[in-house]
């Protein structure tokens, strides 16, 4: 009897969402009187298995094959599956990324049970019952899972990563899936990289604006002020739709959700489609003329004020102190 | 955040453009220690402010509109929040394009520049219109485009700086606390907060859509629902992208689809007036955080627009290929007469309403109640019309309320007759004798609830007695008959009975009841019992408030009986100022007093059958009430005769119990039956008799912005007795001969351009000068037509109207403008046309 | 080209999204609906690619009678074909949905032909299952992969960019496939006004499906504890730079 938590990797380096699912699965599992187990997917992952160990994983699986060379959702959603059926595990679960959701939903749709996606919370009974995120994290929903297989992702940011009390095990146990070269299809064939450096979701300073910024020239102080402060510009649905900015920077429930250690929000009135995106932010400052607006009554802090104004007299202030 | 105030003198809650406009005017004002309160944030809290199409047609039928219109679009201009765009309303039916002359003549009316177009002048102005749809254009170079928020928040900025005055937005307003006030009225005491409470000594409502849930919660209320406009911004648009600004073309109202295209920069709003009406209790709107826009910008249901829509390509071919980028059902305020909802509440003393306002009369209207709330009265023009007093309970239902915004939402880009009456919400009030009434076929009218017959079908035969005509234009036929002139005729000729019974009569009783009436009125109430006095009321500027009769009816009594238009502002009045220390009681007797009136030569003789009583000018004389009782088929019935008249011939007003009533019509029918005894309607009591008599008509001649001496009610002398207005009246006589006075006019010649004979209205059709000038006073009051009918018994059309007393001279030749024709007129009188001495009266 | 775009009717709330009182749904009596953003993407594409290559574009949705409103939207801004599944539930189950158009798509399939591309959305907006696209992938045993912003079509074969961090990963995938989108795909064009007067006569075929239940039940909905939290202003104007900066400081930003 046991939980299966899928852990990505990248050559080896484990990412803070695979930790989030580690820490939330080892307590399901507790809870559960189950035993807590990893599985990694494709080369390079055995520097992993002592951090996978120390948040909780009893075994850690190795699984690798030709195919697994690089990212397939199909062919991952298969080998898990394989992987489940070989182990004999009754719940499987993910962090809710692109990813970890993606390969679940395969995993469920071969196990042919259902898929519970961004819980928050799971009281494992007889039959789940979880608090599930709707609308991006505006709404949340109970529900009860009744399946075999209990295939279930944790909302991203919905816990803190943390090492376990008492390590686990971390047995390594390699496995082989047998994968058709059908799964093969859907691999990734070619990666392009766009920029340099920082990107949205992971910078720790991110300068958003909204409608207020006026225009696509009206960007320029917040590039300044990003550039010094070493972060990057997002932007609001609203700036999206009139041309100011890509899609790419958008900062919302149908664009990026960042969490950074700061958001400096200018002139963004903060609608839920925003919010939803950037209510991870460990601090948000809120620039904005209307001292009433959404974002200033949601933010920790605020200057009242014209963003024109205000941003660039903080990108100079930070360059008188730089001397 | 400065400090939450605890303590106001008055807090007014809503800031969009009305409640912004009034802080702002209150401060010039020299109001202090206000305070402005929206849940919603600023500067657009979340009202129909801030989705307005924020332009303003100058022209209108209606005076208190144009004139607050036009008062309003001047504000924006001096604040420079304003650019004339110019506006061309298009018409594609020749019905429509009549009221496009009828347009012209308001326009001149209120002195606006105003120009008939052909289809290709059209064209010219507005190159992508399609001139083929159209007949032609009414274009208004003065119509105007305004930033409605931001002028709300200039006039905030403004009672901030010089007022202190405090701005919570975000605040909702949970609750308005009332206190048992002097005279145990209710009283407003502090107005409750999400954020804490504010003890206030007034509270205006300024909550647009919401304003009568919130005026609830104080237990008064404000008669308006939230209705649907539709509208959609598409685009882009190149040849509106070129102009480079928010406007560079004329706005377009294609007023036969019922639909606006307003330029928006680049893109084209389409609003519409065309859709079914779609209502909403003001509980139904979302929060502004459950709004997805704005609360009152409700999600757009796209197919009660696709009409609209097919129109719109129609008439702009461009708009087919256009995007629709935004589109919403817009909430705004509609009245059960379409008029606003301003002054103080009825129910609440000091509670103030200031609803049912658009952008277009924003400012003007915040002038209104802020001079309302200042000098007990408005002085920037009169505003009877917007008075919320004017309600009767019976106006103030869901029921009423949703009934005739239903009915009168299609009108806002409609035709509307003058005279034109409601199909729904008909007999909430009738007087006893409706039935019968209903029997002899009457042509009922509705004065706000209730209903007065205007003609009887029964007396078709007069027609042919008298040899009279249907109009030959449609438009002066509709809701008139030729019957009406015989019911003239006959009542001249032997005797008519009218139904007077929506008369509205209240009773002062007590030991400071006289003293109290004679506080009230200009004319001197202390006079023997018995006795009744015709007086007007003024307002504290000494214009007119009311004008209506007293009685004595007893050492303590006074009754009053006034107009069935002006009841509930005449009520109000009494009420607002009544002693509150008991020595006055007031109490409402309508419904127990029914009044008839009989009039006419053989009034006497018809009359004379059911009593003993002398009724010759000794036993009865004119302005005189005598009880007597009344034989009415075998059982004697207690009544009041009052020898008066409103239509030039004698007669009497009878008063009895209302349940009496049809006892004694059915003993004057039957008494009168030998002597040419005809069931006579409003037609003659309220036009015809009344215009050949020259009497003047609250609401009509008689405004606040006109005083005694111009109306020519002035008597000789002025009473001892203090009362309201008396010290702006004595200072009017003081100045000596009035700038104006009340005429009444003949119409030379009726022939319009088209050969036909044609009948004026009284809906403000401008007097000119020979030379076809306006004619203005020094005060920027314009000559027009206050009322107008056809004078049987003088066999001319008639006007009446104020001109400059250099010009009130019988014979002056004048012209009259009507549908942008010009008639001659002829000054005829300042007071009777038709038996100018009373002979046939007095006698 | 044949390509199907399934969508989800989905109500358009403000920032306080209510619920019910008996907690079972979304509390919509106040609310317009609108497609969910990202299959509003995926009409889109699905139109462009057929203007490209002279496809035909069919929308298909699982919802209530008043979906139809969603699929004369997408016929209004160039969808060719409509067809509902009603229910009558307010929502059903991923595992039910997905069953639910697979036997639909395999009508219309066995009909008219095999769609070369089905596009789904990366997720709905309310509910974000994150799995019917993939389980009627797998059911109809056609490669899927979900979170795709770009599509280039060559010799049978979807090229399809998926966005990470900091880039993109592309996928070669045969058609015929299954594809999740992401907005941000591109900028949908809203319909014209003769675009929306056309959609108006669009025919809707509707076509009943039943399925089983799967086993994730909705027990209720409610929305998550508000932190209420005082905001510090800093300061009014460019006067509260320093304020900000001493912030920034303080934070560890402005190494």
């Amino acid at each position: 009897m046991s939980l299966l938590v899928l852990c990505d990797h990248d050559r080896g380096t484990l990412d803070e969402a695979s930790l989030e699912a580690l820490t939330f699965g080892r307590s399901l599992a507790a809870t559960a009187g189950i035993t807590c187990e990893a599985v990694v997917i494709g080369a390079g992952a055995d520097t992993a298995t002592a951090l996978l160990a120390a948040h909780g994983a009893q075994r850690v699986h190795l699984a690798d094959h030709d195919v697994l060379t690089d990212y397939g959702p199909e062919a991952w959603g298969e080998t898990l599956t394989q992987l489940v059926r070989s182990i004999g595990a009754t719940a499987v679960t993910a962090c809710g990324t692109d990813r970890g959701n993606e390969v679940l939903a395969h995993v469920a749709a071969r196990l042919d049970e259902p898929f519970v996606a961004n819980c928050t919370d799971i009281d494992p009974g007889d039959a789940w019952t979880m608090t599930r995120v709707q609308w991006g994290g505006s709404l949340l929903e109970d529900a009860t899972l009744d399946a075999g297989t209990r295939v279930v992702s944790v909302a991203h940011h919905a816990v803190e990563p943390s090492p376990a009390e008492e390590p686990g095990e971390g047995l390594v146990v390699p496995f082989t899936p047998d994968l058709r070269a059908e799964v093969a299809r859907t691999v990734v064939k070619d990666r392009v990289v766009l920029t340099q450096g920082i990107t949205l979701a992971t910078s720790p300073v991110v300068v958003g604006g909204g409608r207020g910024v006026g225009s696509e020239d009206g960007f320029a102080q917040l590039e300044d002020l990003a550039g010094v402060l070493g972060g990057v510009v997002g932007c609001s649905r609203a700036v999206t739709n009139n041309g100011w900015r890509p899609h790419s920077d958008q900062v919302g429930q149908t664009g990026t959700r960042i969490a950074p250690d700061i958001y400096i929000a200018a002139g963004i009135s903060g609608a839920i489609q925003h919010w939803v995106g950037a209510m991870a932010a460990e601090n948000i400052l809120a620039v904005n003329t209307d001292g009433e607006a959404n974002m200033v009554a949601k933010a920790g802090y605020a200057v009242i004020g014209d963003l024109h104004k205000v941003i660039p007299a903080i990108t100079e202030e930070i360059a008188r102190r730089r001397g | 955040m400065s400090e939450f105030p605890n303590r106001a003198n008055v807090v007014v809650i809503g800031a969009g453009i009305v409640g912004s406009c009034l802080v702002g005017h209150l401060a010039r004002l020299g109001w202090t220690d206000m305070v402005l309160v929206d849940k919603g944030p600023l500067p657009n809290p979340g009202g129909s402010t801030g989705h307005a199409s924020n332009f303003i047609f100058p022209v209108d039928h209606n005076k208190e509109m144009a004139l607050l219109g036009e008062q309003s679009a001047n504000q924006f201009r001096d604040m420079d929040l304003s650019v004339d765009s110019g506006g061309i309303e298009v018409a594609r039916t020749e019905e429509r394009m009549e009221e496009l002359r009828r347009r012209m003549t308001s326009a001149r009316a209120w002195g606006i520049e105003a120009h008939l177009l052909s289809p290709a002048e059209v064209g010219e102005l507005v190159p992508f219109v399609n001139d083929d749809v159209i007949l032609g254009g009414f274009y208004c170079p003065t119509v105007s485009v305004v930033d409605s928020l931001e002028t709300g928040t200039t006039m905030r900025r403004e009672a901030i700086e010089t007022a202190g005055c405090q701005v919570l937005a975000n605040t909702e307003v949970l609750d308005i606390e009332t206190i048992e006030g002097a005279g145990g009225a209710a009283t407003v005491s502090a107005v409750v907060t999400d954020k804490g409470t504010i003890s206030t000594e007034y509270v205006v409502i300024a909550c647009g859509v919401w304003s009568n849930r919130i005026a609830n919660m104080a237990g008064a209320t404000i008669p308006l629902v939230p209705t649907v406009h539709q509208m959609a911004d598409v685009g882009p648009i190149d040849i509106l992208a070129e102009t480079n600004n928010e406007i560079g073309y004329p706005i377009v109202r294609d007023m036969d689809s019922f639909c606006y295209e307003r330029q928006s920069s680049g893109s084209m709003e389409v609003g519409s007036y065309g859709h079914r009406a779609i209502l909403h209790h003001p509980d139904e709107i979302p929060s502004n955080e459950e709004a997805a826009l704005s609360p009152t910008e409700m999600p757009f249901t796209p197919d009660d627009f696709d009409d609209q829509m097919e129109q719109a390509i129609e008439l702009m071919d461009m708009l087919g290929e256009a995007e629709i980028r935004y589109a919403i059902n817009g909430l705004l305020s509609l009245t059960p007469d379409g008029m606003p909802c301003l002054g103080e509440t009825t129910e609440v003393r000091n509670l103030w309403s200031a609803a049912a306002v658009w952008v277009k009369e924003g400012p003007g209207m915040a002038q209104v109640v802020a001079e309302w709330m200042t000098y007990g009265y408005p002085r920037v023009i009169d505003a009877h019309g917007a008075d919320v007093s004017r309600f009767y309970e019976g106006e103030r239902s869901d029921e009423h309320i949703w009934s005739r915004a239903d009915e009168s939402f299609i009108k806002t880009y409609g035709i509307v007759h003058p005279q034109e009456q409601w199909a729904g919400r008909r007999n909430i009030e009738v007087g006893p004798y409706f039935s019968r009434q209903q029997d002899l076929d009457a042509m009922f009218f509705q004065a706000r609830t209730w209903e007065r017959p205007q003609w009887f079908g029964s007396n078709a035969d007069l027609v042919e007695r008298y040899g009279l005509e249907e109009r030959p234009v449609e438009w002066d036929n509709r809701w008139w008959s030729p019957i009406t002139v015989g019911e003239h005729l006959n009542l001249r000729e032997n005797c008519g009975l009218v139904d007077l019974s929506a008369f509205q009569v209240y009773e002062l009783e007590g030991p400071g009841a006289v003293a109290f009436a004679d506080m009230l009125a200009v004319n001197k109430i202390d006079v023997a019992v018995g006795r009744s006095i015709y007086t007007p009321w003024l307002t504290p500027d000494g214009g007119f408030h009311s004008d209506l009769t007293m009685m004595r009816m007893g050492e303590d009594t006074v009754r009053i009986v006034t107009g069935v238009f002006d009841g509930g502002r005449d009520e109000f009045w009494v009420r607002k100022y009544m002693p509150t220390d008991g020595s006055v009681t007031f109490r409402n007797i309508t419904r127990q007093v029914t009044t008839l009136g009989l009039w006419g030569p053989n009034a006497p003789a018809v009359l004379g059958q059911l009593t003993d009583h002398d009724l010759s000018q000794h036993g009865s004389p004119y302005g005189a009430i005598v009880p007597v009782q009344l034989d009415c088929g075998g059982s004697k019935v207690d009544a009041s005769l009052f020898r008066i008249s409103y239509v030039g011939d004698t007669g009497w007003e009878i008063y009895t119990d209302w349940d009496n009533g049809p006892a004694l019509w059915d003993a004057v029918m039957a008494a009168g039956a030998d002597l040419g005894i005809r069931p006579t309607g409003g037609g003659v009591y309220g036009t015809s008799g009344r215009l050949e008599k020259g009497y003047r008509l609250m609401g009509a001649e008689l405004e606040s912005e006109y005083n005694p001496l111009e109306a020519g009610l002035a008597r000789p002398k002025v009473k001892a007795a203090d009362f309201i207005g008396k010290e702006a009246y004595l200072a009017a006589r003081e100045i000596g001969d009035p700038e104006v006075l009340m005429t009444v006019l003949t119409v030379e010649d009726q022939t319009d351009s088209h050969g036909r004979q044609r009948f004026m209205q009284g809906g403000n059709e401008p007097i000119l000068m020979p030379d076809g000038n306006r004619i203005v006073d020094s005060h920027g009051r314009s000559s027009r037509v206050t009322s107008a009918g056809f004078g049987p018994s003088v066999g001319k059309h008639l006007l009446m109207a104020y001109l400059p007393r250099e010009l009130a001279v019988p014979g002056t030749d004048l012209q009259v403008m009507y549908m942008n024709d010009l008639y001659p007129v002829t000054v005829a009188s300042t007071g009777a046309v038709f038996d100018a001495d009373d002979t046939r009266m007095k006698s | 080209m044949r390509i199907l775009v399934c969508v989800k009717r989905v109500p358009a709330p403000g920032s306080r999204i209510n619920v019910t009182p008996d907690g079972d749904a979304v509390d919509t009596a106040h609310l317009g609906f609108t497609t969910s953003p990202h299959e509003e993407c995926a009409v889109e594409e699905a139109v462009q690619i057929a203007e490209q290559h002279d496809g035909e574009v069919t929308v298909l949705t699982l919802g209530p009678a008043e979906s139809e409103e969603q699929l004369r939207y997408a016929a209004s801004v160039g969808a060719h074909n409509l067809v509902l599944i009603p229910i009558t539930e307010v929502d059903w189950d991923p595992q039910r949905t997905a069953s639910a158009l697979t036997t639909a798509i395999s009508g219309i399939e066995a009909a008219d032909g095999t769609f070369d591309l089905i596009l789904f959305g990366n997720e709905s907006a309310d509910t974000g299952g994150f799995q019917v696209g993939i389980r009627v992938a797998h059911a109809l045993g056609r490669p899927v992969v979900n979170g795709i912003k770009g599509i280039d079509l060559a010799d049978g074969a979807a090229s399809a960019r998926r966005e990470i961090d900091g880039g993109f990963e592309v996928y070669e995938v045969p058609m015929p496939a299954v594809l999740g989108i992401k907005e941000g795909i591109n900028l949908p064009r809203y319909p014209t006004m003769k675009g929306r007067l056309a959609s108006k006569k669009a025919e809707v075929s509707a076509t009943a499906v039943e399925a089983a239940a799967g086993g994730q039940t909705r027990v209720r909905l409610h929305r998550p504890l508000e932190q209420v939290s005082e905001t510090v202003i800093l300061g009014t104007g460019p006067e509260a730079a320093p304020a900000v900066v001493d912030l920034l400081e303080e934070l560890g930003v402005l190494s």
